[in-house]
């Protein structure tokens, strides 16, 4: 059935991608946009938040989002798996496709979404359970219930996430215990643990510290290799550092969606500039 | 003349200053004032109970004679029916509570349900009681039965558990719940298995103490029909039951000195039970509080 | 089929195994869909009550009315229902002599207390005395009776000898003793939340504590105080086993404390422990008078959540 879809998503290769391949090893496959966004507007109640946003997600790269607060990056973010429409007095029009399926569709579940496209939020936010449980609550809820192969799934993502070495003894303690690092990396193998295609990262490193922060950076470019990453981040140094494409957000727009290097280096926009360069935000 | 008028501050000042001392000790010894007759009242039930107060005393069924006459029936009564006012409050509580703060649409039928119990709560128990007896002891033709009294006392503490219930839930923090939805689990699985354990100690303490409030309840026990001697335990929810308070008050009211005593030593015993129960919330409470 | 897995040559594929748990999924959606109608139906439990309550005291007191005329009843000053006199006056006297002298005791004593906890009491007191303060709300009401007949009456009677063993006087004091920590914590409650910013404003003009909680912080609790007051004075009308066992069973229109009389709650309970026969006058007249107590009551509420809700918008 997946094949299906990536067939699919195979015959609208770069339709619509503005970009051609950047500075990536980049073969056509890795240029494939994973999601794609067409002309979307978003309204909280009367105020809208975004206005016209159109883009595509490339496939297994990361794509940061950056943009002054306020500019609505984290509501872009989270209407990418709906988790916008937590806030009941949301409205949307336009389109967003992941593998070529409209996910507003009423047909396209809500929480089917969300396990190929996971999340990893701002403060970390571990159940209050041991992290076993913790990992292994996302196949749980859909329904894998075999001891050996939660066993397996546990171990794999906390080895993803590279937090395993330093957790496989503590698994049946509670995960508020941990340390704010250790607790984010928990988080972020928890999301892997129903193996997403896409990770949204909602400036996971804003409450870390230091060091913490380099070394779940280190996890992004690892994780790069099998999944598609977009992050959010208000820390501009990092998202040259990590991401291969980067996205400018002001007031609800997206001004300028380019590879990093060339936004960063050479940004078309004079409003991009003027960020980059610290003139405000 | 700059002098004179310095002095009659000061004067002034000093009085101001002495009536601040003074009514800070009147409001001192008011406070003490209750805390006074709360140490006197367990004085006098001690020292009028305690003489009573024995082994055989607790295994006792109710006797025509002062000391023969035993507390047992009114204690397993109480325990009976704590078990039926549990079992229907909480459950009935509980859903009630996650349906207000998980699924209730913004609406006047929400605010109606909200202001409703808030209502409900300041009704008197005793109100209750003409509830119990119309409609559980003579439509649903119950009679005086333990099931009766069970579910009258249900729906007096009702209204506590829902506020203490729904407090539990609203002290989950968002980002767990955010977190939950964001692995694409239900609404319903956020509720089983996120936000219900992490309110589990909350909701626990708040039934505990409601149900602490029942157990010394009398007025709408004596209204559905509590028996005042029974001389069996109650074998199934439809038969009659006595419990503590009801013993207790049946005692009191009789004319020999020595009933009075009886009467003390089951005080002792319910507010023993009182006691426990109370620790209990309290320990769950502490354990909680370190947690999160 | 998912990249990864293979390169990785796993033997489990999560995303497969839970697009095979998928299939199973409709009787999940079924509950998704049936529990919040179960919640519902609980949630409706709580409506039920105020509806079977106002169903239940309507329908028997109209009974009742068919029987005795509505203004016998409330303009009637005898009440002697075994000989067929159904005037409420006594009890409704009853009720007010028991609340009054309840309030004049919890209200002083009550208001005192929350401002030495609120304002002159360090963090430490507090933390102690207001739990153990409380603990006089959580004591059984037939302990309370058990105290006020078997100890406060002979102890008032020690100085005014003539009185008898059952009286208002100490039914209504140990109601007022009981009411104290409603009135204390609430009222501290609504002390508490006036903003430092005021009593600031008025230390900086040199004022005593004394006169920062008269000018400043009474007139701006004022409201939240008011409620709590009315809240308790609602508790005392409907307080039943303490006025039952030590105030008496005389109906009584009087007001002096010292003699015997009884309350709405007292006669319920005389008329329910008695041989009341289901369908008898007397058995009406139960719900006569406990539909006009759940009236006093609810109307007392009503003005205390009023005050609350305007009490609230002030800050």
């Amino acid at each position: 059935m997946n094949k299906v879809i990536e067939e699919k998503a195979n015959i609208n290769v770069n339709q619509k991608t503005r970009e051609t391949n950047g500075n990536q090893e980049g073969t056509v496959e890795k240029t494939n946009s994973i999601i794609e966004v067409n002309d979307l507007n978003l309204w909280y109640g009367s105020d809208q938040a975004l206005y016209e946003v159109s883009m595509d997600v490339p496939q297994e790269q990361v794509t940061a989002i950056i943009g002054p607060s306020g500019c609505g990056k984290s509501t872009f973010l989270k209407t990418l798996n709906r988790m916008v429409e937590m806030v009941p007095i949301v409205k949307t029009s336009g389109s967003i496709k992941y593998r070529d399926q409209d996910i507003f569709s009423s047909k396209y579940k809500q929480e089917y979404l969300r396990t190929k496209v996971g999340m990893v939020f701002q403060k970390p936010n571990p159940f209050p359970k041991s992290v076993y449980d913790n990992v292994a609550y996302g196949p749980r809820i859909h329904g894998i219930k075999k001891k050996e192969v939660l066993d397996q799934i546990v171990e794999k993502s906390l080895k993803g996430a590279a937090i395993w070495d330093e957790l496989k003894d503590r698994l049946h303690e509670n995960a508020y215990g941990l340390s704010g690092g250790q607790q984010q990396r928990v988080c972020i193998a928890r999301a892997l643990a129903v193996e997403p295609d896409v990770i949204l990262m909602d400036e996971p490193t804003s409450a870390l510290d230091p060091i913490s922060t380099a070394k779940v950076e280190e996890l992004v470019q690892e994780l790069k290799q099998k999944y598609s990453i977009i992050i959010v981040t208000h820390n501009m140094q990092q998202a040259a550092r990590i991401s291969d494409k980067t996205a400018f957000f002001l007031n609800g727009e997206l001004i300028e969606f380019a590879n990093t290097d060339d936004l960063f280096q050479n940004p078309q926009d004079k409003r991009t500039e003027d960020y980059i360069t610290g003139r405000f935000g | 003349m700059l002098g004179q008028n310095e002095q009659s501050i000061k004067k002034r000042m000093e009085a101001r200053v002495a009536a601040n001392k003074v009514l800070m000790v009147l409001f001192g010894l008011a406070t003490a004032v209750g805390l006074v007759f709360l140490v006197l009242l367990f004085y006098r039930v001690l020292t009028q109970g305690i003489g009573y107060l024995s082994l055989d005393y607790i295994l006792n069924f109710p006797a025509p004679y002062p000391d023969k006459a035993g507390i047992y029936a009114g204690l397993i009564g109480s325990v009976f029916l704590m078990i039926i006012v549990a079992t229907f409050s909480v459950i009935i509580g509980v859903a009630t509570a996650i349906y207000l703060e998980e699924y209730a649409p913004q609406n006047k039928f929400t605010d109606f349900i909200r202001v409703n119990i808030q209502n409900l709560a300041g009704v008197p128990s005793i109100v209750f009681g003409l509830l119990g007896l119309t409609f559980f002891v003579y439509m649903f033709n119950f009679g005086y039965t333990l099931i009766a009294g069970g579910l009258t006392m249900a729906l007096l503490i009702l209204p506590v558990i829902v506020v203490a219930a729904q407090e539990a839930i609203r002290s989950v923090p968002a980002e767990i719940k955010e977190a939950s939805y964001g692995m694409g689990a239900t609404k319903w699985q956020t509720i089983a298995r996120v936000i219900l354990p992490a309110s589990i100690p909350g909701i626990l303490t708040g039934a505990i103490i409601a149900l602490s409030r029942a157990i010394g309840e009398t007025a709408p026990l004596i209204i559905v029909g509590a028996a005042t001697a029974i001389y069996s335990l109650p074998n199934s929810l439809l038969a009659k039951y006595t419990v503590m308070p009801i013993q207790i008050y049946n005692w009191t009211g009789r004319p020999q000195e020595e009933w009075q005593y009886v009467a003390g030593a089951g005080i002792i015993v319910l507010l023993a039970v009182l006691l426990l129960m109370n620790s209990i919330a309290v320990l769950i409470r502490n354990k909680y509080q370190r947690r999160l | 089929m998912d990249k990864g897995l293979q390169s990785e040559g796993k033997m489990i594929d999560v995303q497969e195994m839970i697009e095979n748990n998928k299939k199973k999924t409709s009787i999940g959606e079924r509950i998704e869909k049936i529990i919040p109608f179960f919640l519902l139906l609980c949630a409706g439990v709580s409506v039920l009550t105020t509806v079977g309550i106002l169903f239940t005291l309507l329908r028997e007191s109209i009974g009742f009315f068919s029987e005795v005329s509505i203004v016998e009843f409330y303009t009637g000053t005898s009440w002697s229902p075994w000989s067929g006199k159904y005037g409420i006056a006594p009890l409704i006297g009853g009720t007010l002599l028991i609340t009054l002298i309840a309030t004049l005791v919890a209200v002083p004593l009550g208001l005192m207390a929350a401002i030495f906890l609120s304002e002159y009491a360090n963090d430490k007191v507090r933390r102690v005395i207001k739990p153990v303060l409380e603990v006089l709300a959580g004591i059984p009401t037939v302990v309370y009776g058990y105290f006020a007949l078997t100890f406060i009456t002979p102890l008032f009677q020690t100085f005014i000898p003539d009185m008898g063993i059952f009286n208002a006087l100490s039914g209504g004091f140990v109601v007022g003793i009981m009411i104290i920590p409603m009135v204390a914590s609430l009222s501290e409650d609504a002390m508490n939340s006036v903003p430092n910013a005021l009593r600031e404003g008025a230390y900086g003009l040199g004022a005593t504590k004394l006169e920062v909680v008269f000018k400043v912080v009474l007139p701006a609790a004022l409201s939240g105080i008011i409620a709590s007051i009315v809240l308790a004075i609602s508790r005392a009308i409907g307080e039943t086993m303490i006025v039952t066992i030590a105030a008496g069973a005389t109906p009584n229109l009087t007001f002096n404390p010292t003699e015997s009389i009884q309350t709405m709650t007292a006669f319920i309970v005389q008329a329910a422990t008695g041989d009341t026969t289901f369908g008898s006058t007397i058995y009406y007249s139960l719900y006569a008078v406990g539909m006009t107590l759940f009236v006093f009551t609810l109307v007392m509420n009503l003005i205390a959540q009023y005050i609350s809700r305007k009490f609230r918008e002030e800050y």
